[in-house]
């Protein structure tokens, strides 16, 4: 019979055991030696059901199909755009992915995205190589104009969101500013100057004390007391 | 018997460990043992340039050790680098090799830094276990930590982290070692000086003792930086 060495929850360095026995099952971060589970990184445990994955508390981004992005234009290329992701893999954003209407061969590409350009951008493949490819095909995905951008860790983004984005849209509906977090650690903001620095602050807030329960109560007492 | 500094034979000197506190550095750490300092910066993994250098495979960690101009305890260092620094940068490299997932990263670098403001004999082993707490700390992931401890052979008999007093006695050995301490490989083990064949599987034995307690002090640093975080 199996039994886990450290509590659910708890911090666990490179190394430590985290569990004894075969009916456990080692998942994200952790790995198996033998009967005993270890983690590979720094990070939290979490048990979902026989399966321990840790939760990672530092570290880049890691491009993942399907993850909806904030990028950067950095070059363009006779195919279609190079994109900075925020880690250590550019994205390629190809002319057929990019926009539905035609575009006319040597046409001038920066009339679409120019250097330096920030797009809110859908991950649609990673090779085993981490060749990123990307499209602007899809809902809410498009070229940012205004507003400003904010750099977060990357590993507090779900957090940020929130279960079903209700921390997001509390921030949204307090600071009455447009915002689109990216998987990647970008955060989008945009509204009056005011609200805007207020949700920068609030979203800062959030990454600093991620992990503390009942987050959401003290993030919603937070912004009542930023307002009156 | 005691040492001159009043250590006993397997003692090791006073050890602060902290990890985190280089705010721009994707993870960083210091370490100090007695009189030695060292500070390490992780950055990365990042797109690798030029790109000849990249492999497809897996990724590449890069270690830069560097002695800074005043660390000495006598003569000005010179800055810059020298067959020295590079040589302990290359066997830093080898050192963490078995324990970092490096094929989680292909195409990519992780360049590690490696400054010491103050050195007094085992700054390589100090370099070493920051470097591991910074890895771990930028997330890198990674099968263990490293420790690390230098071993000497004073008078004919083995002492366990040697100061500079003690290394530059006529006829010291100094063996630094690094350990895996889960399983207790040696990923480093280097020798300056004579010492009998019988001698190092003694000296081998007592750096893994010492390097449980380095482990000890590691790890509770690097528990302590995220703790605050999720408390």
């Amino acid at each position: 019979m199996g039994e886990l060495l450290v509590k659910n929850k708890a911090v666990v360095v490179p190394g430590e055991d985290i569990a004894q026995g075969m009916d456990f099952v080692p998942g994200k971060g952790t790995y198996r030696d033998g009967e005993k589970i270890i983690a590979a990184g720094v990070g939290l445990v979490n048990m979902v059901g026989r399966t321990i994955n840790l939760i990672h508390l530092s570290g880049k981004y890691m491009p993942k199909i399907g993850d909806v992005i904030i990028g950067q234009i950095v070059d363009i290329s006779l195919f279609g755009w190079r994109v900075d992701t925020n880690s250590a893999y550019p994205a390629m954003l190809s002319m057929k992915d990019a926009t539905s209407s035609y575009i006319e061969k040597g046409a001038d590409l920066t009339q679409y995205f120019n250097f330096g350009d920030y797009i809110v951008t859908k991950i649609i493949k990673v090779t085993g190589q981490k060749l990123v490819d990307i499209t602007m095909k899809g809902p809410g995905l498009k070229k940012l104009k205004s507003g400003r951008i904010i750099k977060v860790n990357p590993n507090k983004v779900p957090r940020i969101i929130g279960k079903q984005g209700s921390m997001v849209s509390m921030i949204k509906d307090a600071t009455k500013c447009r915002i689109i977090v990216g998987q990647n650690g970008l955060v989008w903001v945009e509204g009056q100057i005011e609200n805007e620095l207020m949700a920068v602050k609030t979203i800062q807030k959030i990454a600093k004390e991620s992990h503390i329960t009942g987050l959401t109560d003290i993030i919603k007492e937070y912004l009542e007391g930023v307002a009156k | 018997m005691k040492r001159s500094d009043g250590r006993n034979m397997d003692e090791l000197r006073p050890i602060e460990a902290k990890a985190g506190f280089i705010k721009r550095a994707d993870g960083s750490a210091c370490f100090k043992i007695g009189n030695t300092i060292a500070y390490a910066a992780v950055y990365g993994p990042k797109n690798l340039y030029p790109k000849f250098l990249q492999d497809p495979a897996k990724g590449i960690l890069r270690c830069s050790y560097n002695m800074m101009p005043f660390s000495g305890s006598g003569e000005r260092v010179r800055p810059g680098s020298s067959r020295r620094s590079r040589e302990i940068s290359m066997v830093t490299e080898k050192a963490f090799m078995p324990v970092i997932n490096l094929d989680e990263f292909p195409n990519s670098v992780v360049d590690v830094f490696i400054e010491l403001p103050q050195t007094d004999a085992g700054t390589r082993c100090a370099g070493i276990c920051a470097a591991a707490m910074a890895l771990a700390d930028a997330g890198i992931s990674m099968k263990d930590l490293i420790s690390a401890v230098a071993i000497g052979n004073i008078n004919g008999e083995l002492v366990v982290d040697l100061s500079k007093e003690e290394e530059d006695i006529e006829d010291a050995v100094d063996i630094p070692i690094a350990i895996i301490p889960r399983t207790g490989e040696i990923s480093l083990l280097q020798m300056d000086g004579k010492i009998s064949k019988e001698k190092i599987p003694e000296a081998i034995a007592l750096a893994k003792k010492a390097c449980k307690q380095i482990y000890k002090i590691q790890k509770e640093a690097l528990k302590k930086r995220y703790e605050v975080e999720v408390k």
